[in-house]
């Protein structure tokens, strides 16, 4: 007879020392676990719930501006350094670590337009209503100017003056060139007075100037005449040009995929378009209730930021027709300009309020160093979130958001006339002769015409 | 296309070590892949699919990690009681085996004899490291196992019908004279479940943390044990049981009734979600198998024990002879039966659910056994008695490795007192109490369509084409007239027609009653007093 028990020693299966860890022993085997999906649903749950009970975006408010913010702009070199331009002609640079002003560049007689930062991040270039393009040289080390608050005022390096207004800057990616957008598109170098090449295409006023991230010398541009152009300026000539139903506002490249680029509209969407295949957008980002005032890329490209006339702020996926997430306060007013911070964890918007509010960019993140613990347990939630989120619980408390009764309302009237809409299409479809009457997707419907 | 096949030649050629390995493997992966694998192909949708399959792929690594896990990084064995020779295990005696095994193990052969206070009914905490006891004359008891110390001891001075843990040692159940009671590991009475009655049976729901109870008018009461809240209270209207027993794996109650019925409960229905027919004479045990989610076993009193498969109810697996007044399932599947002061254990030794005695034990005669229960995580069965309790080695009955983060036996309080709090958290709700609990998370299928009249038609002419094409059996003489032929054609005929003629008429008749209704209301208030009244019944 061969026998044996089990037979489990003490010594074996605890600590040694009381300094030791405690001993873990794992057995995978699925039938000591019963009802496994019952608890990972439950799991999921609580897991959607204390996403809602930690989701306190709102870092802070910077003030000090007396005027509303009309643009921003983020350096490429430092984290933490925030510039903004305000309708008094106003500059600010901030530090958002400490929520302060670290230095003013005085100089611009109306509201500043444009502000934009070279790739360096050595230079700052700003524009405005008074005709004055100036270039400003930011202070290296921010940090070790704030206590001195007497002479926080600097010089602009220099000032260029020009035939007329403008509306926006930007800086070419890793050259001295910038773009400039008034009543037409001029490309300035920084030694020169006059502008190296002018565009115009059209006769209205260009509102929003952006390089493309990828190829430096290709550059789109939005006007009032309600288009959207690219430039290239190897050619010295327009490349494509795009006519919607409405005016752009901004637009800004995708720079992880800098083919793509994302508009966003005065009839309160974003489009989303390949360069090459500017006759149907990619993908149609919708809720917002009010013109979309401005758009930027997450540094990740897997999302962007709107701000927008309707007082809140809120943040899409690239490719996803519904925001995943909307801020508001009280206090905002129509948000004129929105920022993604450089390590795609922070979002800026500047309102008309004349303040500049800090948000993270997940609402519920938790800040600070993480221990490896803590990290773990938060990847397992959003795992069994993640595996979950269709089950109608769930969805129902990951997708709530508290909404401003005025938002909600406008976003209730909006669902029933795009209804009614879509009802009235579908009857005169109905009774007309076949194939008479197409309609054409959202995707298509906004764009009157593409010029080549 | 030659090199591919150079390889697959390679591959036929395999060592049959390596191809029993590889075949051992691929037995433990599925056990880990936790049912097959999701059908792809039918998907429309590319971008689902695309994540779909990614997943896919990660949940079969996952599976192959477990599997590895399993069969290399396990710290200990399963036991195992082999014979030599003419020897059959059943011949061999508990004194037979106590020298063969270390000293610990040894000391897990026992009796306590408490005469006058039994018969003893026993409860494990799911890690096996405390038991607790009661007697029928109102003695409680929690020892703990490790140690081999008594932690309490205690009378109520009243009778105790059944004893149970709740979520830990710290607090336990006791079903006395009038009502069930909530004491701690102290000794002090916590609560006083006035609204179960005069309970007989009780049983813990560890993960829905509820307090289930059958009282003595047959009705099943279910408590929340958190907040107090009486989740479910319902009238069986099957009498009087004392047999009760919780499925582990969905958490349903199954109940033994006297008709010789088996009801299984859940606390959101008011009825029992099944109801099976096991035995002729009244059940007396009810066990289910730990591992194997579909495996249950009946005892009734008409001296029969059966083994049901739950995915076929039509009958059962194996019929034992003999009877059982208590059953349970091991960890690995060993069954206990325990009749008067015999007591027999079985196992399926071959893997096809075919039961064959193991292990027997006679007790000293006269004494009554009340309750057998197998020690989780050991190979130790206690015996509940008349005259006190017993505990026995039956080797490989045990599960060998315990999951620290499931049921550690060697839990220090700091990892008690996190883990309290943890499957608080996880509390189940009573809804997730169902037949099959994996359809949690998972999708309703979609309805199935209307079949079309066409469709209908076609079907009916199938079935004509087969009916017209058997052919007619030879009869004996003067019955295979050519008359009487063609009379049995035309009736399988008409037999094939009927069910569809029956249907046909229903739906017709559906039909009917719908448009008289749509009538009856379309008629403006003013006309309606004109319209035919129904037949005065």
């Amino acid at each position: 007879m061969k026998v044996k028990v089990i037979s489990r020693s003490t010594d074996e299966h605890t600590k040694e020392r009381s300094q030791d860890l405690q001993r873990v022993f794992h057995n995978y085997d699925p039938s000591i676990r019963t009802q496994e999906k019952a608890v990972e649903y439950v799991r999921a749950l609580n897991a959607a719930k204390l996403d809602k009970i930690f989701a306190r975006p709102f870092v802070g408010a910077m003030d000090g501006h007396i005027d509303a913010i009309s643009c921003m702009a983020k350096n490429p070199n430092h984290l933490t350094g925030i510039f903004s331009g305000s309708m008094d002609g106003d500059i600010r640079l901030w530090d958002l670590a400490s929520r302060r002003t670290v230095h003013q560049f005085p100089g611009h007689q109306g509201a500043v337009r444009g502000l934009a930062v070279s790739t360096d991040g050595h230079v700052l270039v700003s524009c405005g209503t008074d005709c004055s393009v100036r270039l400003w040289s930011v202070p290296i080390s921010t940090a070790m100017e704030l206590d001195v608050s007497s002479d926080k005022s600097v010089e602009p390096l220099e000032t260029y003056v020009w035939k007329n207004a403008f509306r926006s800057v930007d800086h070419q990616w890793n050259f001295d060139r910038f773009a400039t957008g008034g009543a037409g598109v001029e490309i300035w170098n920084h030694n020169r007075s006059a502008p190296e090449q002018s565009f115009e295409w059209g006769t209205d006023t260009v509102i929003s100037v952006r390089f493309n991230p990828g190829q430096p010398d290709i550059l789109a541009t939005s006007a009032s005449d309600r288009s959207i152009a690219l430039y290239d300026l190897r050619m010295g000539k327009p490349a494509a040009k795009l006519i919607m139903a409405t005016k752009t506002n901004s637009i800004c490249w995708n720079p992880m995929e800098p083919i793509n680029f994302t508009a966003a509209n005065e009839d309160c969407n974003c489009y989303s378009f390949d360069s090459r295949k500017l006759n149907e957008a990619k993908c149609v980002h919708k809720d917002h209730v009010s013109a979309v005032m401005d758009i930027d890329y997450s540094p990740t490209g897997r999302e962007f930021v709107t701000g927008s006339y309707d007082r809140t702020v809120r943040i899409f996926q690239y490719n996803g027709g519904h925001s995943r997430e909307i801020y508001h306060t009280k206090r905002m007013q129509r948000v004129f300009c929105v920022k993604f911070s450089c390590d795609a964890s922070y979002v800026i918007s500047g309102s008309d309020d004349t303040n500049l509010r800090l948000w993270k960019a997940k609402a519920s993140e938790q800040l600070g160093v993480l221990l490896p613990r803590e990290k773990k347990r938060h990847e397992y939630h959003e795992a069994v979130k993640n595996r979950y989120k269709h089950l109608p619980e769930v969805k129902r408390i990951v997708r709530h958001r508290h909404l401003p009764k005025p938002i909600y309302k406008a976003a209730e009237l909006r669902r029933t006339m795009t209804e009614a809409e879509r009802r009235k299409e579908e009857k005169r479809k109905a009774h007309s002769a076949p194939g008479s009457i197409t309609s054409k997707p959202l995707r298509k419907r906004r764009i009157v015409k593409v010029e080549e | 296309m030659g090199v591919e096949g150079v390889n697959q030649g390679h591959e036929n050629i395999v060592p049959p070590i390596e191809q029993k390995l590889s075949e051992e493997m691929d037995i433990t992966r599925k056990k880990y892949l936790r049912g097959g694998e999701a059908n792809l192909e039918v998907l429309k949708d590319k971008k689902l699919k695309g994540q779909l399959a990614v997943r896919e792929e990660l949940h079969v690594k996952t599976a192959q990690a477990a599997a590895n896990a399993e069969k290399y990084l396990l710290p200990s064995e399963e036991g195992y009681l082999e014979p030599e020779g003419l020897e059959k295990t059943w011949r061999i005696k508990q004194e037979s085996i106590a020298p063969a095994v270390d000293i610990s193990s040894a000391r897990n052969q026992y009796d306590i004899v408490v005469p006058d206070l039994g018969p003893y009914r026993l409860d494990f905490t799911p890690s096996g490291r405390y038991m607790m006891v009661g007697g029928h004359k109102g003695h409680l008891a929690i020892v703990d196992m490790k140690q081999m110390n008594l932690i309490k001891e205690f009378q109520v001075r009243e009778t105790v019908r059944d004893v149970v843990f709740l979520h830990d040692e710290t607090m336990f159940a006791a079903a006395q004279k009038k009502y069930p009671y909530i004491y701690n590991r102290d000794g002090t009475e916590l609560h006083c479940l006035k609204e179960h009655g005069a309970a007989l049976r009780l049983q813990y729901l560890e993960q829905h943390r509820l307090l289930a109870s059958i009282n003595e008018y047959g009705q099943l009461h279910y408590q929340d044990v958190t907040d107090g809240r009486m989740v479910g209270s319902y009238r069986t209207g099957f009498g009087r049981t004392d047999v009760m027993q919780v499925n582990r794996h969905n958490a349903l109650l199954a109940l033994g009734h006297s008709g010789g019925k088996v009801t299984m409960w859940s606390p959101t229905s008011s009825s029992a979600v099944i109801e099976m027919l096991c035995h002729k004479g009244p059940i007396s045990a009810i066990a289910f198998h730990p591992t194997n989610r579909d495996v249950m076993a009946t005892s009734g009193k008409e001296k029969k024990v059966k083994l049901w498969d739950r995915r076929n109810l039509k009958g059962p697996l194996q019929i034992l002879p003999g009877q059982a007044e208590t059953l349970d399932f091991s960890q690995k599947g060993l069954l206990a039966r325990g009749t008067g002061s015999f007591l027999q254990v079985l196992r399926d030794s071959s893997g096809t659910q075919n039961y064959e005695k193991y292990m027997n034990h006679p007790l000293v005669k006269g004494y009554q056994i009340e309750k057998v229960l197998f020690r989780p995580y050991e190979d130790v069965l206690c015996i509940g008695h008349s005259m006190g309790w017993s505990s026995i080695l039956i080797p490989g009955s045990g599960n060998p490795n315990f999951d620290t983060w499931v049921a550690n036996p060697f839990e220090t309080p700091k990892q008690r007192r996190e883990r309290e709090v943890h499957s608080l958290l996880d509390k189940l709700p009573p809804e997730t109490i169902m037949w099959d609990p994996t359809k949690i998370g998972t999708v309703k299928p979609p309805r199935k369509e209307k079949i079309s009249k066409e469709e209908k038609e076609a079907e009916l002419e199938a079935a004509l084409e087969v009916a017209k094409d058997i052919a007619p059996k030879k009869k004996t003489k003067g019955r295979n007239k050519p008359s009487k032929m063609k009379k049995k054609k035309q009736e399988i005929i008409a037999n094939v027609k009927r069910p569809f003629l029956e249907q046909q008429k229903k739906e017709e008749e559906v039909a009917r009653k719908k448009q008289k209704l749509i009538e009856q209301v379309e008629l403006p208030t003013s006309l309606q007093r004109f319209a035919r009244k129904k037949a005065a019944t």
